[in-house]
């Protein structure tokens, strides 16, 4: 009886109410969880898969051999490489492209290039205007590796004891 | 010079959206032209001084009787062609009617004989410290007291019967039951048992309610 | 100066000034007001809100202006037309018009008229036309839908809020505002009439279609309502009306129950305040709790919403006002007895 009594009172009182705006009324107060984004960013794992990009030895040889593993493990088919000696004798990549638009960001051509020639490197703000912009051809990609290097070689160093 | 200029707005604009109301051919325009003229009404009322009936006829018709015509209305799938379609052979009787009414209001017209007291009415102001709504609620509840409760019982009784025509309580299934929800407890409906390896626990015969 | 006003011609133009006095800063208000609900829900949610344009976001709601005057407008096919670009402007033109008659301070009001809350209560009835306007003349399934909700809503809880109102006028024995403000002067009517000051408040939220009363838009199921095929300023005249009826109710409910710009207490340090800065401050916490509701209560189901207004607001605000009545008659405390 007297819980049917307690019951009834509260809800007269509209006490489920009351309580529900006093905890939003609470956490009107508290310190916010917003980060601050274009001028703040959460720090990012030594395993994220950003923008691609393709490596150089520190002589300035590229060091991507054109086995085209990552061609050929690509579950998207998002890269396209075509191949031929160099005039030294080594073999080289003619052509290498990345269509962005079909990546899916899996990571696993970096997993299959045994040269770390293709990587995934920690920049993840590359939007374009237009969709062509974002069809990397090799000179984009060297660029990009050329600009991230010491991010790329930290993280692949980073990582290195769980590989 | 500026209040005759408004009545003169305001009833044109009353008498054309009067005329709208039954030469638009989209029946939701007619509505709207009716609302139209409702307002324009209460505007006319307004400048006679009767600031009461004015907000009592936009909260009334135009705030409630129109709101339900135009939900009628809005639902009505108008086909114009099968509309005209019968009109060459309606028109004689719709000619018929319309002579005989206007015959009627005509015969009404020209018998018409104003109260001999009506211009004394007119020319006595009201009362400058007594408002329209007080005026009309003292009149209302005494004078008339016997007329205003029996249109309200009438209005109940209508109300009623619309309610006991329209209400069929079929047994459509479960219904919610909000007080019953809010007076359920965990202790109801739930049970903390600690089952046996190899046993597990015994369910309690389902109840009638349950089922 | 004072000879020019008292002719015809003059008193227009006074009134005409004393309209933009009221309007610019009704305006400038719902455009903060905007602002305000983000910050608001924003920080209710742990969050910070518009930040960015302008020194803390203040920027922001010129920032959206210039983004919905630049949009395309789109009248879709089939609809019409006159209709369909006449609804939002009767929404927002009787969010602003009901404004005539609300005193800010004592006899400040554009029209102090003898029938100012019957005025507010025609006024707030017209407004379900704009809204069932634009969900016939979208030609659209989902605005039709969300029309005939959001109508039926208004419908029904005006009568529940119609008879508050009565509640309170039996109280005061005026339909003045100016009166029913004065009549506040010892205790503000949210005390004695504190059920029928709740009542109010949640039916002000339902006839705004405010959350947790907002299934006209119904984002989830009907997508955005009476308005889906609105786009630009039109769709922004809605936004606007929207908010301009919120401040609306919020001062309705500041006359009718908080005293209008009374003070709180009225002794010495409380009255040396402007009233209107006193009105604004209660209009201010009336529109902080309806953020504050938005941001705490889910959705209401709609025969949920039905039910309360039907079977709980009705019953309960007709009891109350012949409770009161009883009271009021049998005290001998009735106003021009």
């Amino acid at each position: 009886m007297s819980m049917k009594l307690d019951r009834a009172a509260r809800g007269l009182l509209m006490a489920e109410l009351v309580s529900g705006m006093a905890l939003t009324l609470r956490t009107f107060f508290k310190p916010k969880a917003t980060l601050n984004y274009p001028f703040e960013k959460n720090p990012i794992s030594p395993r994220f898969k950003g923008e691609h990009a393709l490596r150089r030895y520190p002589n300035g040889e590229e060091r991507c051999i054109a086995c085209k593993l990552c061609e050929a493990v690509c579950p998207a088919q998002a890269i396209t490489i075509e191949a031929e000696p160099r005039d030294d004798g080594s073999r080289r990549t003619t052509r290498y492209d990345i269509d962005m638009t079909k990546c899916i960001f899996c990571g696993l051509c970096e997993e299959a290039c045994p040269v770390d020639a293709i990587v995934e490197g920690p920049n993840f703000e590359f939007a374009t205007e237009t969709r062509e912009e974002l069809m990397y051809n090799k000179a984009k990609l060297l660029a990009n590796g050329d600009r991230w290097e010491p991010e790329l070689a930290k993280r692949l160093e980073l990582d290195a004891p769980y590989r | 010079m500026i209040a005759n200029i408004f009545f003169d707005i305001a009833s044109a604009i009353l008498l054309a959206s009067a005329v709208m109301v039954i030469s638009s051919r989209n029946p939701v325009h007619s509505v709207l032209f009716l609302i139209l003229a409702f307002i324009n009404a209460a505007v006319l009322f307004l400048m006679a001084g009767a600031e009461f009936l004015a907000m009592v006829l936009v909260i009334v018709y135009v705030g409630a009787v129109a709101v339900l015509f135009m939900f009628v209305v809005m639902m009505l799938d108008v086909d114009f062609v099968a509309l005209r379609e019968g009109v060459q052979r309606y028109a004689p009787v719709g000619l018929a009617v319309g002579v005989v009414l206007f015959g009627e209001l005509a015969f009404v017209a020209v018998n018409w004989t104003i109260a001999p007291g009506a211009t004394l009415l007119v020319l006595s102001p009201t009362p400058a410290d007594v408002t329209n709504t007080v005026a009309l609620g003292s009149l209302l509840y005494t004078k008339y007291i016997f007329l205003f409760q029996m249109s309200g019982a009438i209005l109940l009784v209508s109300m009623i019967g619309a309610i006991v025509l329209t209400l069929r309580d079929r047994n459509r299934g479960k219904r919610q039951d909000v007080s019953a929800q809010h007076a359920r407890v965990p202790a109801d409906t739930m049970r903390m048992v600690n089952a046996k390896l190899g046993e597990g626990a015994k369910l309690p015969e389902p109840t009638e309610e349950a089922l | 100066m004072m000879a020019f006003f008292d002719t015809d011609i003059g008193f227009v133009i006074l009134t005409l000034l004393k309209s933009l006095a009221l309007i610019v800063p009704l305006l400038i208000g719902v455009a903060y007001l905007t602002y305000a609900e983000r910050k608001v829900m924003g920080a209710i949610q742990l969050r910070k809100g518009p930040n960015v344009v302008g020194p803390f976001g203040l920027a922001q709601p010129f920032a959206d202006a210039l983004k919905m005057m630049f949009k395309e407008t789109i009248i879709p096919a089939g609809s019409d037309r006159i209709l369909f670009m006449m609804a939002p402007m009767i929404t927002f033109g009787l969010a602003v018009v009901a404004w005539a008659v609300i005193p800010v301070n004592d006899h400040w009001a554009i029209a102090n008229i003898n029938v100012g809350i019957l005025y507010l209560l025609a006024i707030s009835s017209l407004g379900v036309y704009g809204i069932i306007i634009a969900g016939w003349a979208s030609n659209s399934k989902y605005a039709f839908l969300g029309a005939l909700r959001s109508a039926a809503q208004m419908v029904s809880y005006e009568v529940s809020m119609g008879f508050v109102i009565v509640t309170v006028l039996i109280c005061v024995g005026s339909l003045n505002l100016n009166d029913i403000v004065m009549a506040q002067r010892h205790v503000w009517f949210a005390i004695p009439l504190f059920p029928m000051f709740v009542i109010f408040f949640i039916s002000g939220l339902a006839e705004t279609n405010r959350a947790p009363f907002d299934l006209a838009e119904g984002e989830t199921e009907i997508v955005a309502g009476f308005f889906v095929e609105y786009s630009a300023m039109s769709f922004a005249l809605f936004f606007l009306g929207e908010y301009a009826n919120m401040i609306l109710i919020s001062a309705t409910t500041t006359i009718l129950f908080l005293g209008g710009w009374l003070s709180p207490i009225p002794l010495a340090p409380f009255t040396w305040v402007p009233g209107v800065v006193w009105f604004l401050l209660k209009l201010f916490a009336c529109l902080f709790t309806f953020i504050w509701v938005r941001a705490t209560f889910p959705r209401y189901r709609y025969d949920q919403l039905m039910a309360l207004g039907w079977k709980v607001f009705l019953p309960l605000s007709l009891g109350y006002l012949v409770l009161v009545a009883g009271v009021l008659e049998v005290f001998g405390w009735l106003p021009n007895a």
